[in-house]
């Protein structure tokens, strides 16, 4: 018998869903909080923001994370903004639009009871934030500044320059250290989580790594929240952080989590191309150059002529050409797609030729190169030192990179996975972004997540299970820890003649060839007969020197691969089984006449959720149904 | 990729420690063929590879984010915090920027408050404690009053933000001949104070903060403005000026 998959969506019209939730939990009252212990593992926008809030309510939180700070995960990194329905623009923009617009531009994959809840709290978001003193982008009048971003025709977006992610990450950091400092938070740094632990079916505790000394330590509690992020660095180049790594959510998903969309990955359009095999990360620079940026590819297939020598009538902008109304302006996944496309006929460019022009020329003729500057500076500045090219001169070389995984542990309303106590936030969840996440969207979930959904649902959680205490001694302890040492010690024991990197680089070329941006049967069919042979490879002949005890670089780097070598397959097993196109998941068997993505509502309108049914078990697919009765369901178009 | 990629020959000096207690010494290690166009980490991951392969221990150094704002590498190239260039941190170094034949000596941080833990990897959780002594406004999670109902002055805006660019890798320390974190504290002193909500615990704020700073055993600022110079985000030093004023109304009102 597998999970039962209850949504938990409240009764009742949309707009009241959430409000008459919030009444219905259970409270626990201040006094008896402070029985309750809480591990939060992460520390980025939505497990900072959660550690912070729940700390703040009186309960004891032990934070958890990889790096050296709880300052330093990659939520750091976002840039572009964060939305809000504000309308403070008077632009015509409302709670219900912020909800439309992104249950459409998830391509109706996203529950709308979930959705609805996070544009309604975004607003209190940007509040928050500048009462922690976020330094917002702001007019001369004093008051806050909006941008247009990401193709939306309203400006809903906050920003902070070009590091708006690191803004709003400290903010959530600073608040976790108030608490910090008043001992309501117990901070783990360097802690890699390899298991969770279940006692009489409930999350109740973790096992960790002290990645400085080698110890393996147990920590219990009465919920466990993972805040640990997305998988994108299944296809080892991506934009995510080095560190960043989906072992903690694996863990779950065999310790019986469910499993979402696995194969609902955003690949964003204005990456910094490959430059050479030593590459070991790609860089993102904001798609709001999009606003300004013109992009093309020559006429003639393998032009290698230098850009600034191809004439005008040359020049296909083709995405102006397809798109007239849209433009340079279509969402992440239609530009990816398109820029696949061009490179796909030979019309790529630059030295590897998978890359396409993004050209300012045009706008800087307009505006000024001043004017350019300042909206631009630091990118162009960033890109420059990158490519050693001046977009002031020639037009970028943009390509696109893996950027943002939409899928991730399923969640009920309440962020629950079907693990009862294990509650999963943020980027790690599957929630909120059906098949596509819209720009600016990820910082607002992050953090509406943590500050405003969990600090509600946990209580309620309190106070409907009864929590038998429960410590470090238990015998389901000792079993994950024994499991955990076997691992590590299999592991350094193979002494084999590849590096860690070197399966990483290989998984990633199976998974960008096969999984990536456009997809069909045959080669998902090969990629997971690929990936179950280089899983069994890794295991032959991985060389990691070394040993268990103290700092071991290559034996944090093979415990991360080993289980993006199992997620591999479960993506590729996802994306074979959904016989559609939508948003980010693109199946070529599945498009209109002119090469748009074709949704199957009949057949796919759900969340693919996996069940873990062992090690020489296939993963059990269920369903669980999405209804649209807010948003009517349309065929996205950006004509 | 680019049209003027060349390959260097270099010779690394790399400061290599066991772990906390270990004297630590120099290594030299030889490489060939490294491309301009690749990041000076990139480089060290070649070298990292070559090592593995050998059964040999890689170096270690921390990094993440590779695009210059989780502020986690950190690293002395040739006796300066993130190496030769202005406003780069070592993640966005390119070795462009060296020669074919070029020497490089690659040193940790050196400070007495952060330690050395492995190479080139330093435990830098002073400053988180620094932090956690005042570095914030006390506002709980809740019902925050519109963010529109405070307008806060473009300039005061601005300045708040340059000041919140501050990343916390640490280089101000380790380029301060006192190894001072007036810099980085100061920083996020006149941050907060730029707003109307951050005035209220602004004195106590910078009494703490400066308090835990000396307890830590970070040293004097005595003027030498290398901090500044070696900052990889800019961060001005007339943020100290600040901090001392916000010191000095706290010292008045006796916090």
């Amino acid at each position: 018998m597998g999970f039962k998959l209850d949504s938990k969506i409240p009764e009742g019209p949309i707009q009241e869903k959430w409000e008459k939730h919030k009444f219905k939990c259970k409270l626990v009252n201040p006094a008896n909080k402070r029985k309750f212990n809480v591990i939060v593992v992460g520390t980025g926008l939505a497990g900072g923001s959660a550690a912070a809030s729940l700390a703040e309510l009186g309960y004891n939180v032990k934070s958890f994370c990889i790096h050296d700070s709880p300052r330093r995960a990659h939520s750091i990194a976002a840039q572009g903004g964060i939305n809000a329905a504000k309308n403070y623009p008077n632009d015509g923009d409302s709670v219900w639009r912020l909800f439309y617009d992104t249950v459409k531009g998830g391509d109706y994959r996203a529950r709308e009871a979930n959705v609805y809840r996070l544009a309604q709290v975004s607003n209190n978001i940007i509040d928050q934030c500048v009462a922690q003193g976020v330094p917002f982008a702001r007019d001369y009048g004093g008051y806050l500044a909006n941008r247009s971003f990401g193709g939306a025709q309203v400006s809903r977006t906050f920003y902070a320059k070009g590091q708006t992610g690191q803004q709003l990450l400290l903010g959530a950091y600073s608040s976790m250290m108030r608490q910090v400092n008043k001992g309501k938070i117990q901070l783990y740094t360097r802690r890699e989580m390899l298991d969770l632990v279940l006692v009489n079916g409930k999350a109740r505790g973790i096992i960790v790594r002290d990645v400085i000394t080698g110890d393996i330590e147990r920590h219990t509690a009465d919920a466990v929240i993972l805040a640990t992020g997305g998988y994108g660095n299944v296809y080892y180049l991506s934009t995510n952080a080095m560190l960043s790594n989906a072992t903690a959510a694996w863990k779950a998903y065999k310790k019986g989590a469910g499993f979402a969309n696995p194969c609902f990955t955003q690949i964003h359009p204005t990456c910094i191309p490959v430059h050479g095999d030593h590459q070991s990360k790609l860089t993102l620079m904001s798609e709001s150059l999009r606003n300004d940026g013109r992009v093309w590819v020559p006429k003639d297939k393998g032009d290698k002529r230098h850009p600034n020598d191809i004439p005008e009538e040359e020049r296909d902008y083709y995405l102006e050409r397809i798109y007239p109304s849209f433009g340079n302006l279509v969402p992440r996944d239609v530009a990816s797609r398109q820029a696949k496309f061009r490179t796909d006929e030979d019309r790529g460019v630059g030295k590897t030729g998978l890359a396409v022009y993004l050209d300012f020329s045009e706008a800087i003729k307009r505006d000024g190169k001043e004017a350019i500057e300042a909206r631009y500076g630091n990118l162009f500045e960033m890109y420059e030192r990158i490519t050693d090219e001046s977009p002031y001169k020639q037009p970028m070389r943009i390509y696109p990179a893996v950027h943002y995984t939409m899928g991730g542990l399923w969640v009920d309303y309440n962020l629950m996975s079907t693990i009862p106590g294990l509650h999963v936030l943020g980027e790690a969840n599957f929630s909120d972004h059906g098949a596509n996440r819209l720009g600016a969207s990820a910082l607002m979930q992050g953090l509406a997540d943590g500050y405003f959904v969990i600090p509600y649902t946990l209580g309620d959680y309190f106070n409907n299970h009864d929590l038998e205490p429960v410590d470090t001694n238990h015998e389901e302890f000792d079993k994950a820890e024994k499991e955990v040492k076997e691992r590590i010690d299999k592991l350094l024991s193979i002494q084999g003649t590849r590096t860690v990197d070197d399966f990483h680089r290989s998984l990633g070329k199976i998974m960008w060839d096969n999984v990536g941006m456009s997809r069909n049967e045959a080669r998902l069919k090969e990629a997971i007969t690929e990936i179950q042979k280089l899983r069994a490879e890794f295991w032959k002949d991985v060389k990691i020197p070394g040993k268990a005890e103290g700092i071991n670089d290559e034996l944090e780097k093979a415990v991360k691969v080993a289980d993006f070598l199992e997620l591999g397959e479960l993506m590729a097993r996802d994306a074979l089984e959904r016989v559609e196109s939508c948003g980010g998941h693109f199946r070529e068997e599945s498009q209109t006449p002119e090469n748009e993505a074709l949704r199957d509502d009949e057949n796919f309108a759900h969340s693919a959720v996996w069940e873990f049914k062992g090690e020489k078990e296939a993963p059990v697919r269920h369903r669980e149904e999405l209804k649209f009765e807010n948003v009517p369901l349309t065929q996205r178009s950006y004509k | 990729m680019s049209a003027k990629e060349e390959m260097l020959t270099l010779n690394l000096k790399i400061w290599r420690q066991e772990d906390r207690n270990d004297k630590g010494r120099f290594v030299d290690y030889k490489m060939e063929g490294v491309s301009t166009d690749s990041s000076f980490l990139e480089m060290i991951d070649m070298l990292n590879d070559e090592l593995v392969k050998e059964g040999k221990d890689p170096v270690s150094f921390d990094h993440d984010c590779r695009e210059g704002i989780c502020g986690s590498c950190a690293m002395m190239v040739n006796g300066q915090a993130h190496g030769p260039n202005a406003l780069t941190t070592t993640c966005q170094l390119h070795m462009r920027s060296f020669t074919d034949g070029d020497t490089i000596v690659i040193e940790p941080w050196r400070s007495r408050a952060f330690p050395v833990l492995k190479d080139l990897k330093t435990d830098r959780s002073a400053f988180d404690k620094i932090i956690a002594a005042g570095g914030y406004i006390s506002v709980n999670t809740g019902n925050a009053q519109d963010a529109n109902n405070l307008p806060v002055s473009k300039e005061n805006a601005d300045l708040a933000m340059d000041a919140a660019s501050c990343i916390g890798c640490g280089a101000c320390v380790a380029a301060c001949p006192n190894a001072s974190a007036m810099l980085f504290t100061s920083a996020k002193i006149s941050q907060l104070a730029q707003f109307p909500q951050g005035q209220v615990e602004a004195a106590e704020r910078a009494s703490n903060m400066v308090r835990e700073m000396d307890e830590l055993g970070f040293g004097n600022c005595t003027n030498h403005a290398e901090c500044e110079a070696a900052c990889p985000k800019g961060i001005d030093l007339r943020n100290i000026a600040h901090m001392n004023r916000e010191f000095l109304k706290a010292k008045v009102k006796g916090k």
